[in-house]
């Protein structure tokens, strides 16, 4: 699997796409710290970038990468590895490669704005977490579309379903329940919602970590009584982590048993 | 001739010594060495003058027309048994004291000073530190606060005091205090004709300026930072309030202005920087609100209900992420000739007044204003959406209100 992994990673990190990826990252933030050199509103502006941005290039990116390398797929798949392996390498080589490009793109110019000596850090390390949670849950869900789906055009359009109805549906419907349950109680309710999505999770993560997290008021007051204990931050990172789990493990289940 | 001159010569020359009164000096190592036997041997028009030292005592009242003058800040300590200076006198001068050490009572409003019934008293240049109320002013009239400075270290509402009160008090000047860490920094209660000019209210628990059933005052040139609530102002009318700022004050619950019942107001050149509400109103009618800025407020207006007939012009609206939010779709207010950082528009004939008008009502606000709890939803890229589309046919925010004339351009710039 490894060497899979390196393959896929060295194919990947030598691609054009990754230094594309790299470059938006390190323009992106060298700008906005031009802009502002405040790295605190540096931080907000990016969280709004990396909640829509890393998991749309995550999927597709990821879905890309399945089609693309689908006849040296099937080339390693008459050699004696295991399918597991193959699957699971490509899969670890995208994710990382991109989580590598994010951590590095965005890294590199806050260190260089002093992000050490700023007490934003922890703000900030917060957000290259959950944006490498976000790269491997939706590389994988990516990789299973892929899987389940032969016809590239069903596949991509999957893919992109997927990312809207995490970035926009899904707080469509969570607004509107909101809305109609609105006489009965929905702290709880909401904090459930939250943790079913990766998305809306990192975004109100980051949110109460900062200044921000006052316009919340009372709801805030209850998620923060929530996500500020060791029990909450504990459990976000099981959610986050299940949703890496789940669909990584369904990899290696569908590839077991995938006619090719 | 000769005796009706010299006897006019002297009286021409005794009259201002006996207008001016004796000096009476107090000190550790003087004759008279506590305060209250300075105020007792002193007449009426005298000068008390407390030489620097440590003088523990309270209760001390002053019930002629005395100047009490401290020199190098003399040392007044309380010892947390009571209030300790008390004028019950008009022409009362309190000048230069350090008091300390005020008593803390559940049923008296122990004050470091307290002015009962009397007119054209002067406090100034005190320090006032760990106490319960700092400076009362009750039933009395025609009096200056000036160049206080009153520290305070309270950590709960209910019990600690306040640094200035007024209370049933006429035409009577606040300026140039600092008053910080106490639970409201000036309060008015049935207080008119006042004016409080250029003071620092900071840091205190619950509002740095509060009225209550006060008309006609003017608050101008203050400074209120991080206050539980900048200023609230209830249940009065004719208020000016002039070029003050408000900011930082910054919680789940604070605001930088509380308007509550508030009738006939004016609101001219304030400036109101990072505030969770800039400013919050509820019930207030015929408000003029000119020139302020608004920069960096969780909300910069919440109208809450009852508001009719308020008229907001030349004011800018800068980086707020809500700029007004309201609970209905009624609107009796006017916008008019506002600077908004969110405005999209053009203006194609160069008179620096846009060609679109601009709907400050975004619908996200209004649905918060519905169901609170959306606002978890904030940020989210679904929001976004939904406000664009808002912004381009509006549905259900009030569809009179709009700023007609939004400028190009921000007032200050």
């Amino acid at each position: 699997m490894l060497k899979i992994l390196k393959y896929s990673f060295y194919d990947l990190i030598r691609s054009r796409w990754s230094y594309v990826y790299l470059l938006f990252y390190l323009a992106l933030g060298f700008v906005l710290l031009f802009l502002n050199n405040d790295l605190s509103k540096a931080v907000i502006t990016l969280m709004n970038v990396i909640i829509i941005l890393v998991p749309l290039i995550g999927t597709i990116f990821g879905v890309m990468y399945y089609y693309n390398s689908k006849e040296f797929t099937e080339l390693l798949l008459a050699q004696p590895i295991k399918r597991s392996s193959i699957f699971l390498g490509q899969y670890l080589g995208v994710a990382l490669s991109l989580s590598m490009s994010l951590i590095i793109g965005l890294g590199l110019p806050f260190t260089m704005y002093g992000l050490f000596q700023s007490n934003t850090i922890w703000e900030f390390l917060l957000l290259l977490i959950t944006g490498t949670f976000l790269t491997l849950i939706f590389t994988a869900l990516a990789f299973n579309i892929a899987l389940y789906n032969e016809n590239k055009i069903k596949g991509f359009s999957y893919a992109i379903l997927l990312w809207l109805f995490m970035a926009v549906i899904y707080d469509g419907l969570f607004l509107m329940s909101l809305i109609m349950f609105e006489s009965y109680p929905l702290d709880k309710f909401s904090i459930g919602v939250t943790l079913f999505n990766p998305i809306d999770l990192s975004r109100i993560l980051i949110l109460l970590k900062l200044d921000i997290s006052a316009l919340l008021g009372y709801t805030g007051a209850v998620f923060q009584k929530f996500f500020g204990t060791n029990l909450g931050v504990i459990l976000s990172c099981v959610a986050l982590s299940i949703w890496v789990f789940l669909p990584t493990f369904n990899i290696y289940r569908k590839s077991k048993k995938k006619d090719f | 001739m000769f005796q009706i001159r010299k006897i006019l010569f002297l009286a021409i020359f005794l009259l201002p010594v006996l207008l001016l009164g004796k000096t009476i000096k107090v000190c550790n190592s003087c004759e008279i060495r506590t305060i209250k036997e300075g105020v007792a041997i002193a007449t009426a028009l005298d000068t008390v003058v407390i030489k620097k030292g440590k003088y523990n005592e309270f209760d001390i009242v002053i019930d002629k027309p005395l100047t009490l003058l401290g020199e190098n800040y003399p040392i007044i300590d309380g010892e947390l048994k009571g209030g300790i200076i008390k004028v019950i006198s008009d022409n009362v001068t309190v000048d230069g004291l350090f008091i300390i050490n005020v008593g803390t009572s559940y049923t008296e409003d122990y004050a470091a000073v307290r002015v009962v019934k009397s007119k054209n008293f002067l406090i100034q240049n005190l320090v006032l530190e760990k106490l319960f109320f700092g400076i009362y002013i009750e039933k009395s009239r025609d009096g200056r606060i000036f160049h206080n400075k009153i520290i305070g270290d309270a950590v709960e509402e209910y019990n600690s005091g306040n640094g200035i009160q007024l209370w049933y008090s006429q035409n009577i000047d606040i300026e140039n205090n600092i008053i910080t860490h106490v639970r409201d920094g000036i309060y008015l209660e049935f207080a008119n004709d006042c004016r409080i000019k250029n003071n620092i209210s900071s840091n205190n628990l619950r509002y740095g300026l509060h009225f209550m059933f006060s008309n006609n005052d003017l608050y101008e040139n203050n400074t209120f930072e991080n206050n539980g609530a900048g200023v609230a102002v209830m249940f009065s009318k004719k208020i000016k309030m002039l070029t003050n700022t408000f900011k930082e004050n910054w919680g789940t619950a604070s605001y930088g202005l509380l308007l509550k019942e508030i009738n006939d107001a004016e609101i001219t050149g304030n400036i109101f920087k990072e505030n969770t509400i800039g400013i919050n109103i509820e019930g207030s009618n015929r408000i003029r609100y000119t020139k302020n800025s608004f920069i960096k407020n969780g909300w910069a207006i919440k109208v809450r209900g009852a508001c009719y007939a308020n008229i907001f012009s030349n004011n800018n609206f800068m980086y707020n992420s809500f700029d007004v939010s309201y609970n209905s779709k009624l609107n009796d207010n006017k916008f008019d000739k506002n600077y908004w950082s969110g405005y999209t528009g053009y203006d194609l004939d160069k008179d620096g007044i846009g060609d679109v008008p601009y709907r400050p009502v975004k619908l996200f606000s209004y649905i918060v204003n519905r169901t609170p709890e959306t606002i978890i939803l904030m940020r989210s890229l679904f929001i976004d959406i939904i406000d664009f589309s808002e912004k381009v046919s509006p549905v259900f925010t009030p569809d009179n209100l709009l700023d007609n004339y939004p400028l190009m351009k921000s007032k200050n710039d």
